[in-house]
């Protein structure tokens, strides 16, 4: 097996020795793309990357005034779009997993903690634009005594042809919070827990049972797959596995595994 | 695009997935003389006229478009290994022979970028159509083995491209099956069921059965004997 001397080489070179920023940016790219939920964002590195597209840039703006070889120039061009591409691309695939996921990651400090603060600012805007375009398109439609301030028990006890009014106003409620003079949420939910079920159904959360397709960095040995530990998975290092995101979850945050 | 409605099941792009690929390393035989690159994504050359230089694949492409190298064929592009490479395949129903990772996109490009660097390049390119053939035959064979017991899969040796193709048929089925396997679907016919996550007790199980790992395209299945 000649031929495969030298991958091994790289590869325990990349693994041991200095992984370029933009190796782990592509990284964290990948995971960020097969993972269903939002994963932790990475301030330091993508910090470190900004700087080193900043530094190329003004190298390229230097070498346009000393007449460096067009050649070389363009090379550290598509140096530089590369990098480019794969920072944006890692940006704006997180964006749309905020704004798909506002209402979900709003209820959760943990999941809130997970993004950078601009990141944390979007989805405070895309929940706030989300509330009033609800009230705007619901609560103001709806007739008097219905209205913002007003929504009582009243629509709640209504018949099953109000089902989808009703749930239309619970979303409200959700966004709104019970501080806000409207119904409150426990109320609800001890007196009609059916309700709760069609309304959290419509609150679009990442499927966290997904299967991804993932490649081991390093043997991991037994892995319990369920709460239960009747499904165990012997991960060798270097292999490919479909498992359910959901029970790798943790190799992945530890970074010991690497979604593809 | 097919993924387009549901976006976790097609992550990749094949130009992503490409893109990817470019950052292999590709040995490349320069004939100018040219200084080191000291790239945001690694150091390379200095570069010699005739003297062999590692350098990724999108630098090499780039180079060879301009006409100032050409690209050494990899060792595993060569007619003897894939005839190997292709019979081994041929031979193991189960299994995968390991090849680069990248190997679809790798070839690719340098087929479309720098085919007069590779001896034979036609027997090059049918063997390697063949042996995709033959591997993903396999895949499909695999997919039909999948069942409600099928919790896990692992497939040694599939390739990045192979992965990106199979993937939506994978996900889709292997979360059908773990749904209607889950006692959630079973108890409850009515949609007021709560959320699939909040399933932590999935009733009694078998114990799982993880035996082979001889072969690349292994299902690891509850054991059906112990029901």
């Amino acid at each position: 097996m000649s031929s495969w001397d030298d991958d091994d080489e790289s590869a325990s070179a990349s693994a041991s020795a200095a992984t370029t920023d933009v190796e782990l940016l592509k990284r964290a790219w990948r995971n960020e793309k097969a993972a269903p939920e939002v994963l932790r964002f990475d301030k330091d590195l993508v910090d470190r990357v900004r700087e080193q597209i900043q530094l190329l840039e003004e190298t390229l703006d230097d070498f346009a005034d000393s007449g460096v070889d067009d050649l070389v120039v363009s090379l550290y061009q598509m140096d530089l779009d590369r990098t480019l591409f794969l920072l944006r691309s890692y940006l704006r695939l997180r964006l749309q997993k905020i704004e798909k996921y506002t209402m979900h990651i709003s209820r959760s400090q943990d999941l809130k903690d997970r993004l950078s603060e601009q990141e944390q600012k979007f989805a405070k805007s895309c929940g706030e634009i989300m509330e009033k375009h609800l009230k705007q398109s619901v609560l103001s439609k709806l007739p008097y005594g219905y209205g913002d301030e007003f929504v009582t028990k009243q629509s709640l006890s209504s018949t099953e042809d109000d089902m989808t009014l009703v749930i239309e106003i619970l979303h409200i409620c959700m966004n709104c919070g019970p501080e806000n003079g409207l119904y409150s949420l426990p109320t609800i939910s001890s007196e009609h827990p059916d309700l709760i079920c069609l309304f959290r159904h419509s609150v679009p959360e990442p499927q966290l049972d997904t299967f991804v397709f993932c490649k081991t960095k390093s043997d991991v040995g037994a892995f319990q797959l369920d709460d239960i530990g009747e499904e165990v998975v012997d991960l060798v290092a270097d292999d490919l596995y479909v498992l359910r995101y959901k029970s790798i979850k943790g190799l992945v945050e530890g970074g010991r595994i690497d979604l593809i | 695009m097919a993924g387009q409605s549901d976006p976790h099941l097609s992550l990749f792009s094949p130009s992503e997935v490409e893109f990817v690929a470019e950052d292999e390393v590709v040995e490349i035989v320069p004939n100018i003389r040219m200084d080191a690159l000291n790239m945001i994504c690694g150091d390379f050359g200095p570069f010699f006229p005739q003297i062999p230089s590692k350098v990724p694949l999108w630098l090499a492409v780039a180079l060879k478009k301009r006409g100032k190298c050409t690209i050494r064929t990899p060792d595993w592009m060569t007619v003897d290994r894939l005839t190997q490479v292709l019979e081994a395949e041929r031979e193991s129903p189960r299994e995968f022979q390991p090849l680069p990772f990248h190997y679809i996109e790798i070839s690719k490009l340098l087929f479309d970028h720098a085919r007069e660097d590779i001896s034979d390049a036609y027997l090059v390119r049918s063997l390697i159509e063949d042996i995709r053939d033959v591997r993903f035959h396999k895949v499909e064979t695999g997919l039909e083995t999948i069942s409600g017991r099928t919790h896990a899969v692992k497939l040694k040796n599939l390739s990045a491209m192979e992965v990106n193709i199979v993937r939506p048929f994978m996900v889709r089925t292997l979360q059908a099956f773990y749904k209607h396997d889950s006692p959630e679907m079973i108890q409850q016919g009515d949609n007021t069921g709560s959320r699939p996550t909040q399933v932590a007790d999935r009733g009694p199980r078998e114990k799982v059965d993880v035996k082979s790992h001889s072969t690349s395209f292994s299902f690891l299945q509850r054991d059906l004997r112990r029901r």
